[in-house]
């Protein structure tokens, strides 16, 4: 880069000189964490739009038709709210230990396992009046969880084990469990097309939320979701995530116990997950079978991600996604699209998102005052 | 026949089994294996495995031809290899985020893609009868060897001589060993990663198309249970080495293969948990290869999965 300060001028004079007028180019670099994933959402929505037009559809009607889906009428959007409520748990699953720097993968797998652990408990405790039943299966299903994705944090801090293919396997061993239990000794005899475990009794279902057709899961998650945001940007025990995934070793010398923080963002990271499955056992299919795995883990990923591991940020784009997918089945009865367009959408919008982060910093909002 | 084998069965069937099982893993680890030795992760090669299995299905079914079925998988796993290799080439672009969408993407796109292909019937690959002298049919079906795993069997030693003593594999290892090296003698670093991991995706989408193509024999949503993602792990465990994956990818052949050996001599007790071993197996071995202190010797130094 051509030096153009004149030989002595001290650097940084001529900002001093330009900084009392301050326009909205100043407030550009705070933006971009908006703006490049807005970018990235146009400019996926039109390569999908490319897609189905290649796939002899138009693109226009097809988007209109997932808005009418997603947002369109009272009983889409609560379809959206359904399917949000356990992305808001399972995104928390890669937000929190993105936060210490780690890319856990492996929601699905705990996911599975609070739901197949709420199941258990579920039967386990049937007799004792209801409040105790739903407080066994959500304890235990939080804590299967808790500790599904809490041993790929362990394994990472002791053993240096890379904790986003472990978490990935786990779910593999989780599913097998699932399968296992579900198949074998857990299996309620007369569940004879799809196998389950017993029925946890309709006095113990959660109920949906007063004046809405969608169960409580979705309060649970945005309130996980502002609790989330609340410990990792306002308190110490953040601060020192935040400090362990920007240089774990400056981290130790400065105190921090990287193992600890590390294996207990992991555990409340699984414990989300958990908690989502135990919903869904709970309150949508009172009893653990393969329903279990429909992806959600996996769409928590592209959430987490989408949102920038944030909070906040996870709400509105647990809701939008969860509209994707709410939209998916609309498509295939109007334009008779397989249910994979919803898929095909989420990878383009994630490799989209993915690959925009070059632009990061690299946005020329104003031109530096005497730049060349 | 079968009678007079008794438990002898079991070994056999794994064998076969592990014959079988273990052609996508080698496939899939020896491209991860170019990929890495370059210093690029690409956990993308799940969703290369499954469009390699739909796009061998489908070009197999419209030329009839299971061959041209194998090439045009290996052309689209390039494609994908080629987007990876492309796009984690641009500055800040994280490498092994990008392979996470590239798995989706891959999955929904085959999924998409390959609804149609779910009824007809494609012509299939052959087989070696390496069996031929006996006349137990256990045995013969045991060593009924596909094609592609020979390709395999005879790909491996020849990358591994080739990363050793090639002028190609010495530039990708220096790649891999160090960037600002290669810089400095003049090698376009982003050129030789996207090359490795183009390489890569072809040999992701044959080892794809084994599946689709040989055994199950047919494409379905369910064909894939990350093959693709333990393949990544098991480039680990044969610590960057192509001959070593070869070995590794027969014992997890074999570990894959033992639930239904096992049920093929009527023990049926856990079969969900005996499926789940390879995970396990991998799991275990990425517990005892890793350490938190130290990087493995033989890793690519500019490699960003197992820092």
């Amino acid at each position: 880069m051509p030096e153009s300060r004149p030989l002595g001028a001290a650097p940084g004079a001529e900002v001093a000189l330009a900084a009392p007028r301050r326009g909205w180019r100043d407030f550009g670099p705070s933006l971009e964490p908006i703006l490049i994933p807005l970018l990235a959402l146009l400019v996926s929505l039109a390569l999908f739009g490319a897609f189905v037009a290649l796939a002899g559809h138009p693109p226009l009607d097809v988007f209109f038709e997932m808005y009418r889906g997603a947002f369109g009428t009272w009983f889409s959007f609560q379809n959206t709210l359904q399917r949000a409520a356990p992305l808001l748990l399972t995104a928390l699953c890669t937000a929190l230990p993105a936060r210490c720097g780690l890319v856990v993968i492996g929601g699905e797998g705990a996911f599975v396992m609070g739901g197949l652990a709420a199941g258990a408990a579920g039967v386990e405790l049937a007799g004792s009046p209801p409040t105790t039943v739903i407080a066994g299966m959500f304890t235990v299903g939080a804590l299967a969880g808790a500790a599904w994705i809490g041993f790929a944090g362990w394994l990472r801090a002791r053993r240096g084990v890379n904790e986003t293919i472990s978490s990935l396997l786990l779910t593999y061993i989780a599913i097998a469990l699932l399968n296992h239990f579900v198949e074998g000794p857990l299996r309620d005899p007369e569940s004879l097309n799809k196998p389950s475990t017993r029925h946890i009794g309709e006095a113990n279902m959660v109920g949906p939320i007063p004046g809405l057709d969608v169960h409580w899961g979705l309060a649970a998650g945005i309130i996980a979701c502002l609790l989330a945001y609340v410990l990792m940007q306002r308190t110490v025990f953040g601060f020192s995530a935040a400090l362990v995934g920007g240089n774990a070793r400056a981290a130790r010398l400065s105190g921090v116990k990287v193992a600890h923080v590390i294996v207990i963002t992991c555990a409340l990271a699984g414990a989300a997950a958990g908690t989502a499955g135990a919903f869904e056992v709970a309150a949508v299919h009172g009893r653990a079978n393969a329903s279990l795995v429909a992806g959600y883990g996996y769409a928590g990923i592209l959430v987490s991600f989408l949102a920038r591991h944030h909070g906040l940020a996870i709400i509105p784009v647990a809701l939008f996604l969860g509209g994707i997918a709410a939209s998916g089945g609309l498509l295939q009865r109007v334009f008779a699209l397989p249910d994979a367009t919803v898929g095909v959408l989420q990878g383009i919008l994630f490799v989209v998102l993915i690959a925009s982060d070059t632009l990061s910093g690299r946005i020329r909002w104003r031109a530096p005052a005497g730049a060349t | 026949m079968a009678d007079t084998l008794g438990l002898w069965g079991i070994p056999l069937a794994m064998l076969g089994g592990a014959i079988r099982v273990s052609t996508p893993f080698l496939f899939v680890s020896l491209g991860e294996c170019v990929t890495e030795r370059s210093g690029r992760v690409n956990l993308g090669l799940e969703g290369t495995l499954v469009m390699g299995a739909m796009a061998g299905y489908g070009f197999s079914y419209l030329t009839g031809s299971p061959w041209v079925g194998v090439l045009g998988a290996g052309v689209i796993g390039s494609l994908l290899g080629a987007l990876h290799g492309y796009l984690s080439g641009k500055p800040r672009v994280n490498d092994v985020a990008l392979g996470i969408a590239m798995m989706l993407l891959g999955v929904g796109l085959a999924f998409f893609l390959g609804k149609p292909l779910i009824q007809p019937t494609a012509p299939r690959l052959g087989s070696i009868p390496l069996g031929f002298f006996s006349n137990n049919a256990q045995l013969r079906s045991a060593l009924d060897v596909n094609v592609l795993f020979v390709v395999g069997v005879l790909l491996a030693p020849t990358l591994n001589f080739g990363l050793k003593n090639t002028r190609w594999g010495l530039v990708l290892r220096t790649v891999g060993e160090s960037a600002e090296a290669a810089r400095a003698l003049g090698y376009d670093v982003n050129r030789v990663r996207l090359l490795a991991t183009v390489a890569g995706g072809f040999l992701a989408g044959v080892g794809g198309s084994f599946l689709s193509l040989y055994y199950p024999g047919s494409w379905n949503e369910g064909l894939s249970s990350g093959q693709g993602l333990m393949a990544v792990a098991l480039v680990i465990f044969a610590r960057w080495n192509p001959q070593r994956c070869l070995y590794a990818s027969l014992l997890f052949g074999g570990a894959g293969a033992i639930g239904s050996a096992l049920q093929s001599v009527g023990i049926t007790t856990g079969y969900y948990l005996w499926n789940a071993l390879p995970y396990v197996l991998t799991l275990a071995i990425l517990i005892t290869s890793s350490s938190a202190t130290r990087a493995s010797a033989d890793m690519p130094a500019e490699l960003a999965v197992s820092r």
